[in-house]
This record gives C-alpha cells, structure tokens and sequence, in this order.
C-alpha cells in the first residue's frame, strides 16, 4: 500500500497546474480519491468532521440496490428459460441472465462517466460521485432486450441535458436516470414498449414456446385482462416480466430498509409515496367505473415499478422537495399521479416515470410555499410581540 | 415552577478525553489579550511594549466607542505587541507581577446605584465586553435597551466543562452579578440549566428554564428561540456564566479579576482536569507530562465545535472556557470511503459503528472527503432544533440576500448554532464561516 501511495505522489506534480497531463487533472483527481481519502484538514470552524462523504453516501445506495439487481440477473434467466419451456440449473439461469444484463451495466457506466469525467476537466472541479448511483438506476430501469446503443444514446442524453446543462450535480432538475428512461420511452417508442422486449430473446422470438406472451402485468391490466394477472406471490417475489429492477419487490423493500436505516434515504417520501397511491386507488375502487379501477391498492402498488420509484427514484435529495415538509407533499403527489397516470391512460403502462417526473418539476414551487409558510410564522411572531 | 423545554434534534458526539473534576490552580508566565476575539472591533492600543500596567489598565479601545475598553487581566509588564499580515494587531502580550495589583473600581452594592452607573461602572473596569448582543453576537451597545438577557447555565458541547461544578463553589459572587445583569433589562434575566437537579437554579427574579436533550441544548441561540425568540429589531444580551462571576466580583470586591477555570479535554491533552486560571492565559505549561502537544497535534482553545485553532504555546480566548487537543488528521486513508467503519463515528448510520451507541471515540482533523455540491437533504434539519429552515438560510448567505436571510431568520441564529450543521454535513463544506459572513454583510448592511 506504501508503494502505491509513494507512486501516486512521486506522479502527482504532472498533473498539476504547469505538468504534462494537466489536462487529465479532474482524472486523476477522482482516482487518487478512490484510492485514498484525501488528506485534507479543517481549518476553522467544526474541527472534527462526521466520517459520511458523497462516496460513502453514493456506496450505501449502490449497496441497497444490489439486491434489486442480483434478483433482475437471476429473473433475466429464469424468463429467458420459461419463455423456452425449458428447465435449467440455478447456475445456468444467473449465468445467462449476467450475459444478459452486465453489458447494459457495463454501456450505462462507461458512457455517462465518460461525459462526466470531460465536464469535470472543462469545468475544473472534482468529479461528483452521483453518477455512480444514476449508472446503476438506468440499467435497472431498462427492458432488458434493449439495444446497447439506446443504453449508451439515453445515458450521454441524460447527463448532458438532465445534469450538466443546469451546473452538474446539486443543480438539477430533473432525476438523470428517469429522464434517461424517459428519453428512450419517447424517442423509440416501437423498441421499448409491446410485450416482448421484457424477456432477452423474445425480440427474436426463436423458440419460445406457444402461449408465452412475455407481457407485463401492467400491460395485461391496461388491456383489461385482471383476471390474467400474476399471483400475489409472483408479484412480491418478482417472478414476472419486468424492467429489470422492478419486479421483485422483497429486493426493492431490503433496499428501502437499508437507505432508511443508514439515514440517507428519506423515508417521508416512501411513506408518502405510498400512501398517495394508497389513497388513488381507493378513490378508484370506489368508482370503480372500468375493470382497472377494481384492482385493489396492495396489487397496483405491487404492479410495475410503482414501489421501486418511490423508494430510489423520488427520493433523489436533489430533484426531490428539499424542505421536510414539502418532502410529504412531493411523496403523497408522486404516488398519487403515478397511479392515476396508469389507470387512465393506457398508452402509458407505466405512471410511475411520468408521476416523478412532474413532481421534479413542481418540487422547488412545493418548497416555496413550504418557505413561505415558515417566513410568514415568523412574521406573524412579530406582530404579535407588537 | 421552571419550565422544561425537550430538545429533540441535535446529536452528543462522544469524544475521549473527558476533564476529571480536580481542579488545580495555573499561573503561567505570560497572558494576552487578542483583539480578534472580539468580532467587529477596530482596536486601538492604549499601551506600548514596556508599559507597567494593573489588573484591570485599558489596553486597547475600540476605535468606533472609545467607551468600550479592554482591561489587562493582571498587573505585570507589556512584554510585546505582536501584529500579523497587514499589520493587524493579534496579541498584546503581559508578563504578570509576582503579587498582583488591582486598579480601584470601588465596592459598592449595586441596588444602590442607577442603571447608568452600573453600565459606567462596568463600561469603565473592562468586563463590558462580557456582554454580548444578539442578533450577530458582537460586544453589546451600552446605550441600547435590551428585550431581556439571556446566560446559559450550562455548556453541552462536546467535552465541555460542567458549569455548576466550576460555580456551584463561588454561588455568591454568581447571585451578585446575576442581580447586577437584572437592573440592565426591563424585560426577563433568563437562565438555562440542564434538566435535573442544579445549585444554580432558583435565584430570586430569574426565569430559569430547564433544557433537556442532546447538543446544542445548551446553546444560548436556541435558549432563546425557545422562550424569546428574535425579531427584527429586538435586541437580545448574552452572558457567559462565568462572566457573570467576574461581574460579580467587580461589585463585590471592586476589582477587575477576569479568572475562570477551564476543563483541559481532549483525547492527547494527557491526565486531564480543571484549572483555575484567568482570561488570555498562556497555553506553554498548561499541559500536563503526558499531554501530546507537540508535533502532528491541533490544539484548540475552546470546543472542537466552535473553536480557534492556537499555536502550543498560544493563549486562551477571551470566551473560551476548554482547552482542547486532538490529533492533528493530514494522512491519507486507503479505501477509507469503503471500509465498514466499526471506529469512525457517523451521524447516519452507513458506518457500522452506530452498532456500538455508547463508544466514545478519538477523532482527528481530517475532512473525511472532498468538498461537493450540496446534494444531501434533509439532513441539516436534524441537528437544527429551531423553526428555521437551516439549508435554505445557508443558500441565501452564500447569495447574499440580505432580505431573504432577514425573512429567513438570520437574527436569531449565530455561526455557533451551524456547527453541528457543519459537523455532519456531507458536502464538507465551511458552513460556520458562511454563515459569520452572512452575519458581517448584514450588519454592515444594517448600520
């Protein structure tokens, strides 16, 4: 460790101001930093500081996600074979679906970074750890028969337009892994929405056996077919067709306790999320006007990628309300328009993108009013003393 | 009957190096006075190097109120007046006498004179700058009427002192300056104890309140927002507790004497204790043999919170009641981000050691990461225990906004009440010097 340590000093002054890589600086910078927690002291003010930092903080997030992606390579596999009607070992199965889903991975990182790590240089500041989250959430957010090229075309898309364009990171508006899926969901609406690109194969659709439609339980409850739904137990374990990292939502809950308990993610808009969706299909149920409004809430919350935006895509500290308060307000809207999004529009399966979307867009107006409200107490104090 | 206000939010970081209550006697060879204790003085020396001088001789004043002076702690000589860059003056050094002198400020009882010859009295014999003002907590205007003063009883930042122990033994003195900073409100003398037994409540005429909960009950910035919070335009003083003694002994005794006694802490300060000591004291030979105080070390006069960062042979600030020292944190940790952290300690729970609650911990200078966009929410709201919204306060200092920090609360707050904020803040970012500039651009504004 010493001598890696010695090396990276003994290289250093080179890619400082005046040295041959200058212009690799933010580079190096973000590796050394990997390596090493910097060296750097306090000065004034608190001189001891909380052990926490953006890596950390980025690494417990990655850390809830893995159960959401071990659980999407293994599902990858298993629809692979069930649409083949043929049985295979666990081995087999997770082989197959890691063929499947580690490039997607592997395209979504190595695209988005690269645009990061060329902003960091231009703009000459540290290379911001959030994308390692985003790099994550775009592949688990992707049908899995997607084109790599689409996965490398929306990633560039989102860090440039939905991070960099407003300042980089803590500035924008818009969730980069939603818009990423957003972006794709629009640009190519034919390759990213049907019944087949759920399962990898079923593009090609050679072999597959006669009756596998591969399709979603969103876009059989779109169609009216509730009674062809998965079985409760299906849709908690995830063993249905499904973007990658939505299906199982016994993965989506261990990561949800994991960003609660570790205090980084917030729990007011889980919470809230869930009960403003909660609370729609109530109010569906009791109209109850189509077959898609009788679906109770446990199954629509259960259905589709209600839960997992909820838990890793709303609670995004950034594009998420940022007052306390306007974190209630922003969770109950969320959840409430996703399901609404769904039932009412079938062109849309899935309401849950759109929902969190909208809700980025209104959270800093949620916070004004949350603000307002705080500066008006303290005006009111005032006069009252007076 | 007191009330008792429950402080929910806020967080006790438990370091070692805790003080044992001992208290021993320190006369070091040297004191100072540094003018840059004193935020927006301008000083002017009344002194020059040579100079003999008494306990309680005008060293400097302030250029802006020439009525404001500060007082040599000792009788002694003027050893030297060391400036830094721009020739701005940082310490005027005295070398005390063998037995000490006092300047004369008479005894008398305070209930036999005015308002205005209490404040004479006090303004003349140097212990004025012991009263602070809020908003911006500089040395308070002793022509201006104050909405009520406020001394906390008790200090809850890390390692601090425990105040009723240093003045339970002194009770006397502290009921007669208590009674004296009485006479200089209309309004309530508020005094904020830790919940529980206490030697120091009921005082007669004092409003005592009762805190309970984690750091930073015990500031006197959320006292206040709890019983009398700030508007613009009030005006609000502030006392250290064991400022209220030296007031009291000016009306008893009618000297200026400035003593206090510190807690030395910190987890390379050696066998630590309490020293009975006064304001301005040299650091040289206040440590114990086994103390750490050379080499990689940061010594701090105060808390690790709110602290200066001395020289090991510096002196004590004039506020400053903790003497503390940790290791110094400039050494680079391997994957120091990825490890599972059974010893680092965490406000949020992504290290393991919040498995082990009770621990207490050596913690060093080290940033723990670099500095970032302010990505994390939600998180300063849970140290920040007042009705201000902390992250949105702190944006409207980094823009300056004087109208929106005004609408914001700016009045209420002071840097001291960030420094948890900046404690846990994930960003690394210097919270507390935003906040003292936002603090300066207002009042600049303002007057």
């Amino acid at each position: 460790m010493k001598a890696l340590r010695n090396y990276l000093d003994r290289i250093k002054p080179q890619f400082r101001e005046g040295g041959k890589f200058e212009k690799l600086h933010s580079t190096f910078d973000a590796f050394e930093t990997f390596l090493y927690v910097p060296d750097s002291t306090t000065t004034s003010g608190s001189h001891i500081r909380d052990a926490v930092d953006l890596k950390r903080t980025m690494s417990v997030v990655l850390l809830a996600l893995m159960p959401a992606l071990l659980f999407g390579i293994w599902n990858t596999g298993y629809q692979h074979y069930l649409s083949l009607g043929q049985t295979a070992s666990f081995g087999q199965i997770f082989s197959f679906g890691l063929w499947k889903v580690l490039p997607i991975v592997v395209v979504a990182y190595a695209s988005g970074l690269a645009v990061e790590f060329i902003f960091a240089q231009y703009r000459k500041h540290e290379v911001n750890e959030g994308y390692l989250v985003s790099g994550m959430l775009i592949p688990l957010v992707m049908p899995v028969d997607i084109p790599l090229w689409m996965v490398a075309v929306s990633s560039i898309f989102a860090v440039i337009l939905g991070k960099e364009a407003f300042g980089g990171t803590g500035m924008n508006v818009f969730n980069p892994a939603l818009l990423a899926r957003a972006f794709i969901f629009f640009a190519y609406p034919a390759q990213i929405t049907g019944d087949t690109i759920w399962t990898a194969g079923l593009t090609k659709g050679t072999g597959v056996i006669d009756g596998f439609s591969g399709a979603t339980p969103l876009a059989r409850a779109a169609s009216g077919a509730i009674d062809k739904l998965p079985s409760m137990h299906d849709l908690f374990f995830g063993f249905i067709p499904g973007s990658i990292g939505e299906t199982s939502k016994l993965a989506i809950i261990i990561g949800a306790a994991i960003l609660i308990l570790s205090g980084i993610g917030s729990w007011r808009i889980m919470v809230a999320g869930l009960l403003g969706g909660v609370t729609i299909t109530l109010i569906f149920n009791a109209v109850a006007a189509n077959a898609y409004m009788t679906i109770d809430p446990l199954t629509q919350v259960m259905m589709g990628s209600f839960l997992f935006g909820m838990v890793f895509m709303a609670t995004d500290p950034v594009t998420a309300a940022q007052t306390n308060r306007g974190k209630w307000i922003y969770g109950f809207l969320a959840g409430f328009f996703a399901i609404m999004v769904r039932v009412f529009n079938p062109a849309y399966p899935e309401g849950t993108m759109l929902a969190i979307l909208l809700m980025n867009t209104f959270a800093p107006l949620i916070d004004h009013f949350v603000i307002e409200s705080n500066i008006k107490r303290r005006l009111k104090r005032a006069k009252a003393v007076v | 009957m007191a009330d008792t206000i429950k402080i929910k939010k806020g967080l006790t970081i438990n370091l070692l190096g805790e003080a044992t209550k001992e208290v021993s006697d320190y006369s070091p060879s040297e004191y100072a006075l540094k003018p840059t204790d004193f935020t927006g003085v301008f000083p002017r020396l009344l002194v020059k190097e040579g100079d003999l001088v008494n306990a309680g001789t005008p060293v400097f004043h302030d250029k802006l109120k020439e009525r404001i002076v500060f007082c040599s702690p000792v009788s002694g000589v003027v050893k030297a007046i060391n400036r830094g860059e721009k020739r701005v003056l940082q310490e005027i050094v005295i070398t005390p006498d063998e037995k000490l002198s006092y300047e004369d400020f008479g005894k008398l009882d305070s209930s036999s004179l005015s308002r205005e010859e209490i404040i004479e009295k006090m303004v003349k014999s140097g212990v004025w700058p012991m009263i602070r003002q809020r908003p911006y907590t500089i040395i308070a205007n002793p022509d201006d009427k104050p909405k009520s003063i406020f001394v906390s009883g008790f200090d809850s930042s890390p390692l601090a002192p425990d105040l009723s122990f240093v003045i339970s033994s002194e009770l006397p003195l502290f009921k007669a300056g208590m009674d004296v900073l009485m006479r200089l409100t209309e309004g309530k003398l508020h005094l904020g104890l830790p919940a529980g037994q206490n030697e120091l409540a009921g005082i007669k005429g004092v409003e005592t309140t009762f805190y309970s909960g984690p750091h930073p009950a015990g500031n006197v910035g959320v006292q206040i927002h709890h019983r009398e919070p700030i508007n613009k335009g009030d005006i609000v003083w502030i006392v250290n507790a064991q400022d209220v003694l030296v007031i009291g002994r000016l009306f008893q005794l009618g000297v200026y004497d400035p003593a206090v006694t510190i807690a030395l802490t910190g987890s390379e300060a050696g066998k630590q204790g309490y020293l009975r000591t006064r304001k301005g004291a040299s650091l040289k030979g206040m440590f114990p043999r086994d103390a750490k105080t050379e080499g990689n070390m940061r010594i701090i006069s105060g808390n690790v919170l709110t602290g200066e960062k001395v020289r090991h042979d510096g002196y004590l600030g004039f506020y400053h009641q903790q003497v503390t020292v940790i290791p110094e944190g400039n050494h680079h940790e391997f994957f120091g981000w990825a490890m599972p952290g059974f010893s680092k300690f965490s406000f949020s729970k992504s290290y393991f050691s919040w498995l082990t609650p009770g621990k207490k911990y050596k913690l060093d200078t080290n940033l723990h990461g670099g500095e970032r966009a302010l990505v994390m929410t939600g998180q300063y709201e849970k140290v920040f225990p007042m009705d201000i919204l902390p992250m949105q306060l702190i944006k409207a200092c980094i823009i300056e906004d004087i109208d929106l920090m005004e609408k914001l609360g700016i009045y209420e707050i002071d840097e001291e009440d960030f420094a948890l904020v900046e404690f846990i803040d994930t960003s690394k970012t210097d919270i507390q010097k935003i906040i003292r500039k936002g603090l300066d651009l207002v009042r600049k504004e303002m007057s």
